[in-house]
């Protein structure tokens, strides 16, 4: 950085007018954060060694307090700054994404099947009792080609309570990103027990789906977590999950969360109201629908027990019928024929349409608690980037400290006069790089959100569309199955009458 | 003793009868006003025979029903539903037909003729009549008596009826169901004349007594054990068949509600939206087929119904005295009893004479009555399994539908 003369200044005044360019901007900001310390701390240094504004450079210091905070929070912006380690990956990790469109076409690159490089299963779920509780683990197995695996193969085993504090890493390294939802913790009504076999299973099928679509996506299948989920040996697992923030500093930053959001929101950009809206609105709708489906489950189930009574009537009945045996036998049998088409249709039903449904349904309350954090993020950015301007150009203009430098030598009016001006640039010209900084944050909080948006709402309409282009083949198939049985009934029921009426004929 | 009506030198040339287990057949000829002369088939049948009360070929349709309201035996006001007869004759050479009667006539009329018939004819399996109450209800279906479909339903019935009674080589020679069909005054007390009430208690005691004397005939017990079990399993199909109607209907409606959130889901979808909206419209129409195809099956469980009651008729007719009075003739007025007693005291005193005529009369009754019985085990075969094939070409046709809205849905789906 050039000195805070003319150079330092033109410097200050090229940086601010590339950031309005964006990219180069983002660059810049990133190179700043990489480095770690602030622009106006370097420039404090070029002044010669010492501080001959002990008033820039305390508040200097104040603000390098605060960027560590920030620090903090930037840890979703991890996919900027660590640059080193990411560059050695495959050719595929996501390199700095400048705008959402480049994202965009990496993601498709990235979904490509044949270029899918990490493979899950989960399987085998067993029950542990201890003295003190009883609990399901569940076996995962990984295959990988990747370098920054030790192996090609792990095998693991996982509890729900592990999968929980995987997503809640996930979401504290990645806010403004759409993890994956968690099948629930337990269902509410209709459960006698928290293990039966259904329960057991519908869980092991979305615990599934949940840890393959982290793989499959471009950011969150190069987490460190997701790592260790995938490969560590149960001691290590614990020892690790110990590490980290912890809960205190998620409660910290959930109670800041809350103080902001209570602020409000103004600003929204438009493209995030829209986002919005439709979140809300689909939120409504797939609740609806995952409603109706499980409603159609539950009658074609009633349905399907009432037919398995209908059919064995009618063999009843045939036993006390002479010339109508024959014809209600194979009435029977065509409505127990019928019955099972109708199983199948549900058994189909539950695989391809249900779970997917109520993916969605759970994947609309993830959207909008990353809704949510992304507004959080911006309020908590703009109610400091609001103080720090007030608030800094208060504090400096009240702190006279710097003016104490002024007693080695009696300085004219008119030179005290030219510092206080200089020292006023200063401020005015460091301000705007702070607040960059966290313009920054805002817009990669907000990139990342669109771009993961744009892959989330490819998927979910992928997803939608098979799970009801699924329903209706199974509907099809289970009207031509029933459709057959009666048409031969029919076939069989004319030949004999062909039969009958040739026979009686002299 | 009064014999009935049917006089033995008469030939019958027995009608050809007509499967009119389908009611669609029984339908051909009760569209109603319009219908007339619309070369309708002859499902109302015929008999043919010289000194019968039918010169020519006959047909008969119930083609309208119409609320009522009038004062009843108590002088309090009533509503009930009264039915359109008509009687139409068709001229041999050219098949066009022509009204020659036409009256109405309410349900507790059908019932009298029936009662008349059953006393007459206790040789006969005579038809019964639709249900007076709707029974084996599926919970949407109405159970009101007022109910549209359960009119229409009834009207079929009662058409069903009298087309049977017209196709039974002995029951179509009746004058009392010629007055029924032609005399529309003073039928009730032309009924009521034939003293036909008094005569069915001593005449049906006396009847039985046979049968109790000797060793009851085998064919007469196996009849007794197989209508008892044609009731039992009948019933129970039906009510069964209504569960599973109503599950069906449930399964159906449902998808109705598809297409209302797809419709409102489809507004804020870009790709998504023509495919999701014209996918809804085709889960509306799922939705309403069923209507349609469970009042095609309502016809399905009449047929079944009403071999129902024609069990339950022969169980009662055949062997059980006990409350049987009071079954066929519901109140009785103070005059009746009073009759009816002086009856009985006047039998006490022929007992014995009556027994030894009764002997011989008995074997003659056995002898017509199992050649009935013949006559109408043939009729139910060939009904049933009527009513049996029909209710698969019913399933083939919703298969169809079936097969048709998903295949759309699927297109539409496929498109989003």
């Amino acid at each position: 950085m050039g000195t805070l003369g003319g150079a330092g200044l033109a410097a200050a005044v090229a940086a601010s007018r590339a950031r309005t360019l964006g990219m180069e901007g983002e660059r810049r900001a990133s190179q700043a954060r990489s480095s770690g310390l602030p622009a106006g701390g370097a420039d404090g240094d070029s002044q010669g060694g010492s501080a001959p504004f002990p008033g820039s450079s305390g508040s200097s210091a104040l603000l390098q307090a605060e960027v560590l905070d920030l620090d903090e929070d930037e840890d979703d912006l991890e996919v900027f700054s660590k640059d080193a380690s990411l560059m050695d990956m495959n050719s595929f990790s996501p390199m700095m994404p400048t705008s959402p469109l480049s994202m965009i076409n990496q993601i498709k690159f990235e979904d490509e099947p044949d270029l899918k490089d990490l493979f899950i299963t989960v399987d085998e779920p067993e029950s542990h009792v201890t003295t003190i509780e009883t609990f399901i683990t569940y076996r995962i197995i990984t295959k990988t080609s990747r370098g920054e695996f030790d192996s090609s193969e792990f095998e693991v085993r996982r509890r729900y309570q592990d999968f929980l504090w995987l997503k809640g890493k996930l979401e504290e390294a990645h806010p403004t990103l759409i993890i994956p939802p968690l099948p629930e913790k337990f269902i509410v009504k209709g459960m006698v027990e928290r293990f039966n076999d259904d329960f057991i299973e519908t869980r092991r099928k979305a615990l599934h789906k949940f840890l393959n679509r982290i793989a499959d996506h471009p950011t969150l299948t190069f987490n460190e977590d997701f790592k260790i989920f995938l490969t560590a040996q149960a001691w290590e697992l614990s020892s690790h999950k110990k590490q980290g923030p912890g809960l205190l500093s998620r409660m910290g930053q959930t109670v800041r969360a809350v103080a902001s959001s209570m602020r409000g929101v103004k600003n929204r950009p438009e493209e995030f109201m829209e986002m919005n809206n439709f979140i809300e609105l689909f939120s409504q709708k797939i609740n609806l629908i995952d409603k109706i489906s499980q409603r159609i489950y539950k009658e074609e189930r009633e349905y399907f027990d009432e037919m398995k009574e209908y059919g064995p009537i009618h063999i009843l009945w045939s036993a006390s019928e002479e010339d109508l045996v024959d014809t209600l036998k194979d009435v029977a049998s065509c409505i127990d024929r019928c019955c099972k088409a109708t199983e199948k249709r549900m058994s189909g039903l539950s695989e391809a349409l249900l779970p997917v449904v109520h993916e969605y349904v759970l994947y609309s309350e993830m959207l909008m608690g990353v809704m949510k954090r992304r507004d959080q993020i911006q309020a908590e950015l703009d109610s400091k980037v609001e103080a720090l301007t007030y608030k800094k150009i208060d504090t400096d203009l009240q702190d006279r400290s710097w003016l104490s430098t002024l007693s080695y030598r009696i300085r004219s009016e008119e030179e005290i006069w030219r510092c206080a001006t200089l020292h006023i640039y200063k401020m005015i010209f460091k301000l705007p790089e702070e607040i960059g900084k966290l313009e920054d944050k805002v817009e990669c909080a907000n990139n990342a959100l669109k771009a993961d948006w744009e892959r989330w709402k490819q998927n979910m309409q992928n997803d939608i569309k098979l799970a009801f282009t699924d329903m209706a083949e199974e509907n099809i198939h289970y009207y031509e199955q029933c459709l057959a049985t009666w048409e031969s009934f029919l076939t069989s029921q004319t030949n004999l009458h062909l039969e009958e009426t040739s026979e009686d004929k002299p | 003793m009064e014999q009935a009506p049917p006089d033995p030198e008469r030939q019958l040339q027995p009608a050809p009868l007509e499967p009119l287990g389908c009611p669609d057949a029984g339908l051909g000829a009760a569209v109603g006003k319009e219908a007339a002369g619309a070369g309708e088939e002859d499902s109302g049948v015929d008999t043919m025979t010289h000194n019968n009360f039918w010169l020519k070929k006959i047909e008969i349709s119930v083609s309208e029903a119409e609320k009522r309201t009038g004062r009843n035996a108590m002088n309090m006001q009533e509503t009930y539903t009264a039915y359109l007869i008509e009687t139409r004759s068709v001229e041999h050479t050219d098949g066009q037909s022509v009204l020659t009667d036409s009256l109405w006539r309410r349900y507790s009329e059908f019932e009298l003729l029936r009662n008349y018939l059953l006393v007459y004819y206790p040789h006969i399996v005579v038809p019964p009549l639709p249900e007076k109450r709707a029974e084996f209800v599926w919970h949407k279906l109405s159970a009101d008596n007022m109910d549209p479909d359960f009119v229409e339903r009834r009207r079929i019935g009662l058409e069903n009826f009298l087309l049977r009674i017209a196709s039974h080589p002995i029951l179509c020679r009746d004058k009392i169901f010629y007055l029924f069909l032609t005399q529309e005054g003073n039928w009730k007390e032309t009924v009521n004349e034939t003293g036909f009430q008094l005569k069915a208690d001593s005449r049906l005691k006396a009847l039985n007594a046979t049968f109790r004397v000797k060793n009851p005939d085998k064919r007469f017990t196996d009849l007794k054990h197989y209508s008892d079990e044609l009731q039992s399993v009948i019933s129970h199909l039906l009510r069964v068949r209504a569960r599973v109607a109503d599950r069906l209907y449930g399964v159906y409606k449902v998808h109705g509600n598809y297409g209302r959130v797809f419709s409102e889901w489809s507004a804020i979808e870009k790709e998504m939206g023509d495919g999701l909206q014209s996918a809804g419209h085709h889960m509306d129409v799922y939705a309403s087929s069923i209507d349609d195809i469970l009042e095609d099956e309502e016809h399905y469980a009449d047929q079944l119904k009403e071999y129902l009651f024609y069990a339950e008729a022969l169980t009662v007719r055949t062997f059980s005295l006990k409350g049987m009075t009071t079954k066929l003739f519901g109140q009785e007025t103070p005059e009746q009893r009073e009759a009816r007693i002086k009856v009985l005291e006047e039998q006490i005193n022929e007992g014995e004479q009556q027994l030894k005529s009764k002997n011989l009369e008995g074997r003659e009754f056995v002898k017509n009555a199992w050649a009935d019985i013949e006559r109408f085990k043939e009729q139910k075969n060939r009904d049933l399994k009527e009513a049996l094939i029909s209710y698969a070409v019913m399933q083939i046709s919703m298969c169809k539908k079936g097969i048709q809205v998903w295949t759309n849905a699927k297109e539409c789906f496929s498109k989003m």
